[in-house]
C-alpha cells in the first residue's frame, strides 16, 4: 500500500510537472463545454432579413410586423423592385427574402387563399430549412389568428409538444456528447501516452524489474486519472447547470456511477492502446484517429445514428460513447432510474472486461 | 562451494519461434565478481539479461539468481536484485530527492531508510546542491551515476548493468568503474554487458556470446594469452569473426 500511494505521488508530479497535459485536462473541458453551449447551435436567432412588399395592404403589414417582433429575424432592408432581390443575395446581407405581389391581400379575400414567396440562401442547407420552418411557423400562426372566428368543418390540427427539452435548446445535445468526448479523451489518451512515456524512458523496464506486479504499475499509472476524469466530470456538469441551465432530472448520484463506469471503459481503451504502441506519438495518432473520431462521428452526439447508412448503425454499436450518451442524456434529460438503462450499462460493462481482458493478453505477450 | 555462486546456469536457452536466441549456455558467477557479458549486438545478450532479472521466461534450461529459481521465484530475485539499463533510466520531470524517494519506495524502503540513503548518496555523489532540481537539468554523466547509485538503493545481492557507460565521456566512464569497483568490494556481485573493449579489462571474468552461444569465458587474462594477442578487442574479432 504504501508502495502505491508512492506510486500515486509520482504520477502527480508527471501530470503537474507537465503544461501540455494540465491544459488537455482542465483547459479543454472548460473551452469545449462553452464553445459548444454558446458558439455551436442548431438555433436561430437574430437571421437579417429583406422585405420586398408590392402589395402594401393591411395582412402583408401585420406579417411583416409579426416576423419583425420575433427574436429570431431581423429585419434589415426593405426593397422596393424585384431586381433587387439577387443583389441583395449576391452582397451577403441577408439569408431571406420576403415577397408578397400586388394582389396578396385583396386574394385573400377574394379567394380564401394567397401565397407568399420565400427566398432562402441555401448554401447552408441546414440553416436554410431551419429559416423555412421558423417563417413557415410564423405564417401558421397568424393564419390561425384570423380564422380564429370562423369555424372550418372537418379539420386536423396538429398539436406538438417538445418533451424533455421544450425549449430546443441545442446544448441539452451538447452537453452529453462533450461530457463523453472529454471523459474519452482525457482517460484514454492521456493514460496511454502516459504508459507509452514510460515504455519510451526505459523507465517501464526498471519497473518491470522492480518487486511491484506489473498489474500494480498498471493501475498506479491509471488511478490518478480516475481521479482527475471525476473532476473533469463534475466541471461539466456544474457548468451546465450554472451557466447553460440544462437540467439534472435523474439521480445525481447515478449519473456519478456511470461517469466512473465509462471512465474505466475508456482507462482500458487507453491501456488497451499503450500495449499495442510503442511510441508516444503513435499512441497520441491511435487515441485521436481512432478514438476521437468515431467517438464525435458515429456516437449520435452530433449525426443521428438512426439517419445513417445501414453499416455504420451497426458500426456504431461497438462504440462504446454511442451507449455513454444513451445513458447520460437519460439520466439528464428524462430523469429515468437505472431499470431503463440497465442493457447499456451492461454493454460498457462488458466492453470494459474485453478491453482489460485483450491488454492482460497483450501485456504478457510482451513481456515474454 | 556451490552457495559462493550467485547465479548458476545451465543450458539455458530461450527460443522465438524457430529462432534460438540464447542457445543452451552455461555458466556461473560468483559472490562480489564483476562479470563481463560481452556480445555483439544481436548475439543474445539483452534477452539472456532479461531471463535473469526475471522479466522473461526461458524455453528451457536452468538458472538461480541469487538462490532464486527463474522460473517459479521471479518475485524474491527481483527482490534480491538491482537494474540499470543501457537507456537512462531515471525519471526527467522529478527531482533528485523525488527520484530516490520513488525508488527507494518501490522497492519497500522505509521513510527513515529512504531519507537515510538519500543524504548518504547526494554526499557521496556531491549532489548536494542540486538534490531538489529536475534530473533532466543534470549533465549526463551525474545522471549515470545517480542512475547506478539508485539500482543499489535496496543493497541488492547482485547487480545487473546493461551497457551503462553508452555515450558517456572516457573521465566520466573511469570514475563510473571506480563506483563499480566500490561496490564489487562491498560484495555486490556485478554483472555488467559493454561494447567497450577496454572496460572488459576491468571485469573478473568475462564471457564472449556469439549467436546465442557462449564462445569463450574465462579472465581476461587468460583469454589473451589463449587467443595470443595482447587486447581484449583482438580476443573478440577472432570469436566474432569464428
Amino acid at each position: 500500500m504504501k508502495r502505491f500511494v508512492g506510486f500515486i505521488k509520482k504520477e502527480f508530479y508527471h501530470i503537474f510537472r507537465d503544461r501540455r497535459s494540465l491544459f488537455i485536462l482542465f483547459g479543454m473541458p472548460v473551452a469545449q463545454i462553452l464553445l459548444f453551449g454558446f458558439a455551436i447551435t442548431n438555433e436561430i436567432n437574430n437571421v437579417d432579413i429583406a422585405v420586398l412588399d408590392q402589395a402594401k395592404d393591411a395582412t402583408s403589414k401585420e406579417i411583416i410586423n409579426k416576423i419583425a417582433a420575433s427574436k429570431h429575424f431581423s429585419i434589415i432592408d426593405i426593397i422596393e423592385q424585384e431586381s433587387s432581390i439577387e443583389a441583395i443575395f449576391k452582397k451577403g446581407k441577408v439569408k431571406a427574402v420576403l415577397q408578397f405581389d400586388n394582389n396578396f391581400g385583396s386574394n385573400l379575400i377574394k379567394y380564401q387563399q394567397t401565397t407568399v414567396q420565400i427566398l432562402i440562401d441555401a448554401t447552408d442547407p441546414n440553416m436554410a430549412n431551419t429559416i423555412n420552418n421558423y417563417i413557415t411557423a410564423i405564417l401558421k400562426n397568424y393564419q390561425s389568428d384570423i380564422n380564429d372566428n370562423v369555424t372550418l368543418n372537418y379539420q386536423i390540427i396538429p398539436k406538438s409538444r417538445m418533451v424533455y427539452n421544450a425549449e430546443l435548446k441545442s446544448v441539452y445535445m451538447f452537453v452529453p456528447g462533450v461530457m463523453t468526448v472529454i471523459l474519452m479523451l482525457v482517460s484514454a489518451m492521456m493514460t496511454s501516452i502516459s504508459i507509452t512515456r514510460e515504455k519510451e524512458q526505459g523507465t517501464m523496464e526498471i519497473l518491470l524489474v522492480s518487486p511491484l506486479k506489473p498489474f500494480q504499475v498498471i493501475i498506479g499509472k491509471v488511478f490518478p486519472y480516475i481521479f482527475l476524469s471525476v473532476i473533469n466530470a463534475l466541471v461539466i456538469v456544474l457548468l451546465s447547470i450554472f451557466i447553460f441551465n440544462v437540467p439534472v432530472n435523474g439521480s445525481f448520484i447515478l449519473l456519478g456511477f456511470e461517469s466512473v463506469l465509462f471512465i474505466i471503459t475508456s482507462l482500458a481503451l487507453g491501456i488497451l492502446i499503450s500495449t499495442i504502441s510503442a511510441t508516444q506519438q503513435t499512441a497520441m495518432m491511435i487515441s485521436l484517429m481512432g478514438l476521437m473520431l468515431p467517438t464525435i462521428l458515429l456516437s449520435g452526439f452530433i449525426f443521428p445514428i438512426s439517419s445513417m447508412p445501414l453499416p455504420l448503425q451497426v458500426i456504431s454499436n461497438i462504440i462504446p460513447a454511442k451507449w455513454f450518451i444513451i445513458i447520460v442524456k437519460g439520466i439528464m434529460l428524462k430523469g429515468v432510474g437505472i431499470g431503463f438503462i440497465l442493457k447499456e450499462t451492461l454493454i460498457l460493462v462488458v466492453m470494459t472486461m474485453v478491453f482489460i481482458g485483450i491488454s492482460v493478453k497483450k501485456y504478457k505477450i510482451r513481456l515474454e | 562451494m556451490k552457495t559462493q555462486n550467485v547465479i548458476q546456469v545451465e543450458g539455458l536457452t530461450k527460443m522465438f519461434g524457430d529462432f534460438t536466441a540464447v542457445n543452451a549456455i552455461t555458466f556461473e558467477v560468483k559472490k562480489g565478481e564483476i562479470f563481463g557479458f560481452l556480445g555483439a549486438n544481436g548475439a543474445g545478450k539483452t534477452t539472456a539479461m532479461k531471463m535473469l532479472i526475471g522479466i522473461s521466461s526461458p524455453t528451457s534450461g536452468l538458472a538461480k539468481v541469487a538462490g532464486f529459481d527463474v522460473y517459479k521465484e521471479t518475485e524474491s530475485i527481483k527482490k534480491n536484485i538491482g537494474y540499470m539499463s543501457q537507456k537512462f533510466a531515471l525519471y526527467d520531470d522529478l527531482t533528485v530527492k523525488e527520484n530516490i524517494t520513488f525508488f527507494g519506495g518501490i522497492y519497500g524502503l522505509s521513510k527513515k531508510q529512504i531519507n537515510q540513503k538519500r543524504s548518504e548518496l547526494v554526499e557521496e555523489l556531491g549532489l548536494v546542491d542540486v538534490t531538489n532540481s529536475l534530473v533532466s537539468s543534470l549533465p549526463l554523466g551525474w545522471k549515470q551515476k545517480l542512475a547506478f547509485s539508485v539500482s543499489l538503493i535496496h543493497n541488492p545481492k547482485i547487480v545487473f548493468l546493461d551497457e551503462p557507460t553508452g555515450g558517456v565521456d572516457p573521465i566520466t566512464r573511469r570514475q563510473f568503474w571506480e563506483m563499480i569497483y566500490n561496490a564489487a568490494h562491498k560484495g555486490t556481485t556485478i554483472f555488467v554487458t559493454t561494447h567497450y573493449m577496454d572496460e572488459a579489462e576491468y571485469c573478473d571474468r568475462v564471457s564472449i556470446m556469439v549467436n546465442g552461444k557462449i564462445e569463450a569465458l574465462d579472465t581476461p587474462k587468460k583469454l589473451k594469452e589463449q587467443y595470443k594477442t595482447d587486447s581484449m578487442n583482438d580476443v573478440f574479432l577472432k570469436l566474432a569473426r569464428g
